[in-house]
């Protein structure tokens, strides 16, 4: 084929380009992350909860072992799941499938890219591989997604070649405040740099250990530069709106949906939710009578190395 | 293309799920008014409408839980431009094979959903699109859907170089099988807009 010129990406738009990567590879990862958007991705451990998940409307699954409410109890480590169970997950449903591998893992995400999931999630819900480095993502043709805390961990995983951020929260929990703080500290940080001038900037850039033009393009923007969704303890359909009025941009629910009382009435409810997020009137509808959401847990019982979000910073 | 005549018109764009955002970036930069639908009410006051990419059994899904669905249709049938990209397309079409849900048949074509494959199948290519003028537009195709059959009285507005047809146009029904929204080249949007204004006129 013809070699163009005509390939041009949005200035408006704060898809960041790699200089290690290919613009037009970056454009289609990131791309699919957009479509996501104003969704909600599941959690799923087998064939079953994947239909339900897609009959209710999730946009995405995330197929498991075990949600991370048992991953949480079950303690010992957490590993990338049997990929005969993910393929079997791929076949039974026509939405996109992510599946996790642990952080550092490039074997386990060189396999996954193998059987071809849609997205891959290097997740701190599993036990890290590395404790020094995250997988170098821009080596793949699948894309990433990477859980963070603050602005720091969001861009040094976008510069690692995520194209995909979501907050790390407390995974298995049913408890949002964890995730309400991570959104929070993005939007203030991400405020706070806004507010900064040039040179400043260049001292955030080698504090966070990122490139200056990264950092740059957050101030411009005001935003990531790429999709940012909540993760980590969203239970019911108001934590689900109140993630969106916090400004992400979809949802991520775990344990949340399989541990409730009435998996699918559940689900389909965090989906309306999402999308009528402002729409008071609309929450109220969709939150009643929905039954026993999961059980919930005080985050501030957990010690700190038991924390979930502490690993891969 | 008067400018005065862009002022006044007003695009809705489907807000359900899906990029809808960046559909509305396009047109803000075009300097065109848009608003975001989310219920039957928001559909008020509207010059034509975007149904953005996503995906196709979600926004299916919420269509029907506010009975937009019902209201789109109405208002189709009564002439208002409508264009939908990707999973637009999907849900425009008359059939579609890998989706479990009907959709709004609005446009007389059959289409096949991810039938290029899984996501490390997504690409992207140059595209002419000869209403759009010779310069190649870059065709970014996310998951998407390919349109296996058309009514004869579709008119194909772009076909890849393997003749597969990837844009197409049923009176006031426009749909593309990739996403404009995505790059900087707003030609296809400024067609759609071409559309709307002699509808409104």
């Amino acid at each position: 084929m013809k070699k163009t010129n005509n390939f041009k990406i949005k200035k408006d738009s704060p898809s960041y380009q790699l200089k290690s990567g290919s613009p037009r590879l970056w454009l289609i990862k990131a791309g699919l992350a957009q479509m996501l958007k104003g969704g909600v991705i599941m959690d799923v451990v087998n064939v079953e909860q994947a239909k339900i998940a897609e009959a209710a409307g999730a946009c995405a699954v995330m197929a498991l072992e075990r949600v991370p409410a048992d991953i949480r109890a079950a303690g010992g480590v957490a590993r990338m799941a049997d990929p005969g169970l993910i393929i079997a997950i791929m076949k039974a449903v026509s939405i996109p499938v992510m599946a996790k591998c642990r952080i550092g893992h490039f074997v386990e995400a060189q396999i996954l890219e193998a059987i071809e999931v849609d997205y891959i999630d290097e997740s701190e819900v599993l036990t890290p591989a590395d404790e020094e480095a995250h997988i170098n993502k821009t080596n793949f043709q699948v894309p990433f997604v990477c859980g963070c805390r603050n602005l720091g961990e969001a861009l040094r995983r976008i510069n690692e070649g995520a194209a995909m951020i979501r907050t790390k929260g407390e995974a298995g929990t049913g408890n949002v405040v964890e995730a309400v703080r991570h959104q929070k500290a993005l939007t203030r940080e991400i405020k706070n740099l806004q507010k900064l001038p040039l040179l400043a900037c260049q001292k955030v850039a080698k504090a966070m250990r990122v490139p200056l033009a990264l950092v740059l393009t957050v101030k411009k923007f005001g935003r990531l530069p790429v999709v940012n969704f909540a993760a980590g303890g969203i239970a019911t359909p108001a934590d689900a709106a109140l993630m969106m009025q916090l400004g992400s941009d979809g949802v991520f629910v775990g344990s949340g949906i399989f541990k409730s009382k009435n998996p699918a009435k559940t689900a389909r409810a965090i989906v309306a939710a999402v999308t009528h997020y402002d729409n008071a009137k609309m929450l109220s509808k969709v939150s009643a009578n929905l039954g026993e959401p999961m059980v919930g847990q005080d985050v501030r019982a957990i010690s700190e190395p038991e924390k979930l979000s502490a690993r891969g910073i | 293309m008067f400018m005065s005549g862009i002022k006044n018109i007003t695009i809705g764009i489907l807000a359900l799920q899906g990029d809808f955002f960046e559909h509305a970036q396009v047109l803000r930069n075009l300097g065109v008014k848009n608003k975001y639908i989310k219920t039957a009410d928001d559909l008020k006051n509207i010059n034509g409408l975007i149904i953005p990419g996503g995906e196709s059994t979600v926004m299916a899904r919420l269509l029907k839980l506010t009975g937009l669905d019902k209201k789109i249709v109405f208002l189709a049938k009564r002439g208002l431009p409508i264009w939908g990209t990707c999973a637009g397309l999907i849900l425009l079409s008359n059939r579609v094979r890998g989706g479990n849900f009907r959709p709004l048949r609005l446009l007389p074509i059959s289409v096949n959903r991810n039938s290029y494959g899984r996501q490390i199948n997504s690409f992207s290519e140059p595209l002419v699109v000869p209403v759009l003028g010779q310069k190649s537009m870059y065709a970014v195709y996310i998951r998407a859907p390919q349109i296996t059959n058309t009514n004869k009285n579709v008119i194909v507005l772009a076909r890849r170089l393997n003749k597969q047809a990837v844009a197409v146009q049923y009176q006031n029904i426009l749909g593309t099988a990739f996403h404009p929204e995505l790059t900087a080249d707003s030609r296809f949007h400024g067609y759609f807009l071409a559309l709307v204004r002699k509808n409104a006129s």
